[in-house]
């Protein structure tokens, strides 16, 4: 196949940044779409130029390092993939495929197509954990959680942290990322003793991140590479209310 | 250099116990005053940082992602073993430990061995505490599921992504601490250097990924928790960024690196596509549960799957291993798929493969049963190969997967240098030859949580130090050798770029000193590698300059130190006269095709001490006494 790019580059924060046309030559179907910007950097770097930036690393869909537009869509076409699942075969011979990082105010852009997401960080380190100490701890079984809370609860819990979610939305919102979080240890009999706190904080660190508010057009849904669902959005909000009360 | 492993006196199942008695404590109000520097944020890394954290201990924590959850440890599948017996088929601390010594080949340290199998038990609690998914029951019970070298059902899993959960139970207590302020996190910070003064670990130079500066860390210990090498084949399984050059850095420093040539390879991978194939994907262990493991009878069989008649098919693991199955280690089941395929009966267009079925599982269980255990894991085959598993078998092949040799650590988990700890796959110390499926996690949560915490302690409160700054010499000269270094690889500016040269490298690595060796394919190795390491000095090119993000020079850097580790791997490989786990040499093995110790003369941990220049290094050995466990010919028949 012979593509050509339209590549967003920008040498760091302040840069203004702008589109770049690279033709990628020569790939074959069976690559993965990070593979085909391999190759596409190794024939920049024989020139001279400097590669494009991205972040990535497992190359398997879990760490959640990479993410990138695609044609306006975040992961690119498809459903339930991050963009490192992405494979060749979902395009055709002589496609233009525009590339451009993640654009959201609480993502700025790094260099290129790598984006600062330690907006994440700090609204998980805001009460996205319980306050279980090593040692101590009775045993497993000693805690039941029946089998439909559990699922429920990994559903939530298999967030990747990838930023999909924020990039959809025409709001940036965070809602997705935060209430899959809140959802999870909200199910569990172990989130119950912070639940009101941990959604009171967790929710006052996104707003002074400003991502924005849902206004529930579930784009992060439909491009969230783990599929989790809007419905742990509905549960946010009810454990904000209810925190309130 | 004398090598002391400290392993405790007592009985075995005291030792542990004894020694967290006899170790000495730091008061709780003093803690504050211990600066601790851990390095990597994967199970490990997270998991210690956020124990020491707790303890009161000033923990400062590096990793060269933007977060801590990024960490290879996020990308494990199948599960964590455990000894809690919840299956009531017979488990106990002292099978965990006989499997595992086993499953290793007779290779590792008894005394860590059982101390893992004692401490394993009290992860799961931990994780379940923390909020960990964990696979449940009807009745809200802790599920289990059996591994390879294992009849117990004894793996405790979330779906397939038992490794993702794990690390994010960790990072939550990691985020607790950073909180709470007792962690201080750098993000994107590659370790370059250790920096010693007057004999011991005293710090680190770290280069800012994002502006490229130099900085100089000063502590009272150091933590590397850095994960594994299997990046040196460049084709592996690991991440992407997964390389060893803080523990290869340390290794000039002075630190022992054990066994390099102890490296697994995963029997179920997804085969290599084609030249482009930049690293390879992993399908959990776990699905050899219910998956079924054949080839054709015939000799380069061109059919297809479905139109091969049952009694056509050859189920070679179930008939060469009848009570294991297609559960038989790692190690074993690599070596008979690379063997079928050697001998022509490999299937897929490459014929580099072998069919992992699971129609039988699918006919007795139903889809949606398998759907429920193994979905995401069949959903990435299907991604990646285009092929729908539920209606042909998968096709695999072995890949790099892991490294069980490491740096080389006492009981303690301390290195050969003073201060510097060594944890999880990074260190050498409890996987032996080969490692047991669900064992990792295991390993490297034991480690952090409830074995580095008290030896960390006892060697803060044993120790005097002298007050270290930034600014001093050891530092100054460590950041001017780094920052040389730096200049030295952007002003060769050559033709060829560092994935070009570290997949030639890695080429070397997997056809001579991947599954099968022979002498004479190491020798050969021997003389490839330093050939392309002199000739990667002289024409790598690398764009872009060294004050902001510059991933071209970051994998130079790391592939650099790969191919220094690379040819320390073909020598341990070379001087390891016998086969032990996935350790391979062709001239010895049994009738059978079986991997063949020589206990007599190689019973002992090879200990390697960097001389002041590659391919040189100097041997020290730790003997292995096997008290407990009577060393046989390993069988699984």
């Amino acid at each position: 196949m012979n593509l050509t790019l339209k590549v967003w580059r920008q040498k760091d924060k302040n840069d203004e940044g702008r589109f770049i046309e690279y033709s990628a030559k020569n790939i074959s179907p069976d690559m993965s779409f990070l593979e085909m910007l391999d190759i596409v950097n190794i024939d920049l770097v024989k020139k001279g130029e400097t590669p494009i930036v991205f972040d990535h690393d497992c190359r398997e869909g879990i760490c959640g390092s990479c993410g990138m537009m695609i044609n306006g869509r975040a992961h690119g076409p498809g459903r339930g993939i991050a963009t490192c699942q992405l494979h060749m075969r979902s395009f055709a011979d002589d496609d233009e495929i525009v590339i451009e990082p993640w654009r959201a105010k609480s993502f700025p852009v790094l260099k290129d197509l790598m984006v600062d997401r330690t907006s994440f960080e700090r609204i998980m380190r805001s009460g996205g954990y319980t306050s279980a100490k090593t040692g101590g701890i009775p045993d497993g079984n000693s805690i039941l959680v029946p089998k439909p809370v559990a699922d429920e609860a990994f559903d939530a819990a298999a967030c990747i942290g990838c930023g999909a979610c924020v990039a959809a939305c025409p709001n940036s919102s965070a809602m997705l990322f935060v209430s899959a979080k809140v959802s999870q240890l909200a199910l569990l009999p172990q989130g119950q003793a912070e639940r009101e706190t941990r959604v009171q904080r967790m929710v006052a660190q996104m707003d002074e991140e400003k991502f924005g508010s849902c206004s529930n057009t579930y784009a992060c849904e439909a491009e969230c590479p783990k599929g989790i669902s809007v419905v742990h959005i509905a549960r946010l909000n009810r454990e904000y209310i209810t925190a309130q009360l | 250099m004398t090598i002391k492993s400290n392993i405790p006196k007592g009985p075995l199942d005291k030792k542990w116990s004894n020694h967290k008695f006899n170790m000495k404590l730091v008061n709780p109000a003093n803690r504050r005053k211990y600066k601790i520097i851990v390095v990597g944020t994967g199970l490990a890394g997270a998991s210690v940082a956020a124990t020491l954290g707790e303890l009161g201990y000033n923990v400062h924590s590096f990793c060269y992602h933007e977060s801590p959850r990024r960490a290879h440890s996020i990308a494990a599948q199948g599960g964590i073993n455990a000894p809690k017996n919840y299956s009531n088929d017979g488990d106990s601390v002292y099978r965990l430990f006989y499997d595992t010594i086993k499953g290793g080949d007779y290779r590792a340290r008894e005394a860590n061995v059982y101390r893992l199998a004692e401490v394993s038990g009290s992860i799961i609690d931990q994780c379940v505490a923390q909020g960990v998914p964990f696979a449940r029951d009807y009745a809200g019970y802790l599920d289990n599921r059996s591994f390879g070298g294992a009849q117990v059902a004894r793996t405790f899993y979330a779906r397939g992504q038992t490794g993702q959960q794990l690390l994010l139970g960790a990072y939550a207590a990691l985020n607790r601490q950073i909180d709470a302020g007792s962690v201080k996190f750098y993000e994107r910070r590659e370790m370059l250097d250790l920096v010693m003064v007057e004999g011991k670990a005293r710090g680190i130079i770290a280069r800012n990924l994002i502006n490229g500066k130099i900085e100089s860390y000063a502590a009272d210990a150091v933590v590397l928790a850095t994960g594994g090498y299997a990046n040196v084949f460049f084709l592996s399984t690991n991440a992407k960024a997964s390389n060893a050059t803080a523990v290869w850095r340390a290794h000039k420093r002075g630190a022992l690196f054990a066994n390099p040539c102890f490296t697994q390879i995963h029997p179920t991978c997804i085969p290599v596509s084609g030249e482009h194939q930049s690293k390879l994907t992993l399908m959990s262990e776990s699905l050899r549960n219910d998956g079924r493991v054949w080839v054709p009878k015939q000799k380069g069989d061109s059919r297809q799957a479905n139109q091969i008649p049952e009694n056509e098919r050859d189920y070679y693991l179930e008939r060469l291993y009848p009570s294991f199955g297609n559960l038989v280690p790692r190690d074993v089941a690599s070596r008979r798929a690379k063997e079928m395929c050697d001998n022509g009966y490999g299937v897929g267009s490459s014929k580099m493969a072998v069919y992992l079925d699971f129609a039988d599982a699918i006919k007795r269980l139903g889809k949606d049963a398998i759907f429920e255990k193994y979905g995401n894991l069949l959903d990435m085959y299907k991604q990646i190969t285009g092929e729908d598993p539920y209606q042909v078998p998968m096709r695999i092949y072995p890949a790099v997967h892991y490294t069980m040799g490491g740096l080389w650590v006492d009981y303690n988990l301390m290195s050969s240098i003073s201060g510097l700890f060594i944890l999880g796959e990074a260190n050498f110390s409890d996987h032996g030859a080969n490692r047991l499926g669900a064992s990792a996690l295991m390993q490297g949560l034991a480690d952090g949580y409830f074995i580095a915490p008290y030896t960390i302690s006892n060697y803060l409160a044993s120790n005097k130090f002298s007050p270290v700054k930034e600014e001093q010499k050891e530092f100054t000269d460590a950041e001017n050798s780094v920052t040389s270094t730096i200049n030295k690889l952007l002003s060769i500016d050559g033709n060829k770029t560092v994935d070009e040269f570290h997949r030639e490298f890695g080429k070397v690595m997997w056809d001579y000193v991947g599954m099968g060796r022979t002498k004479q394919g190491l020798q050969k190795a021997l003389k490839l590698l330093p050939e392309i390491r002199s000739k990667f000095w002289k024409e790598v090119k690398i764009t872009g300059n060294a004050h902001d993000i510059n991933t071209e020079l970051e994998k130079a850097q790391r592939v650099a130190d790969f191919m220094e580790l690379g040819e320390l791997i073909a020598i341990d490989a070379l001087h390891r006269e016998e086969s032990c786990g996935g350790h391979f040499r062709e001239e010895f093995q049994t009738e059978e095709g079986e991997a063949k110790r020589n206990d007599k003369k190689f019973s002992y941990v090879a200990a390697w001490e960097f001389s002041g220049k590659p391919g040189s290094p100097k041997l020290n050995k730790e003997k292995l006494d096997f008290e407990e466990v009577h060393p046989s010919q390993r069988s699984y028949k």
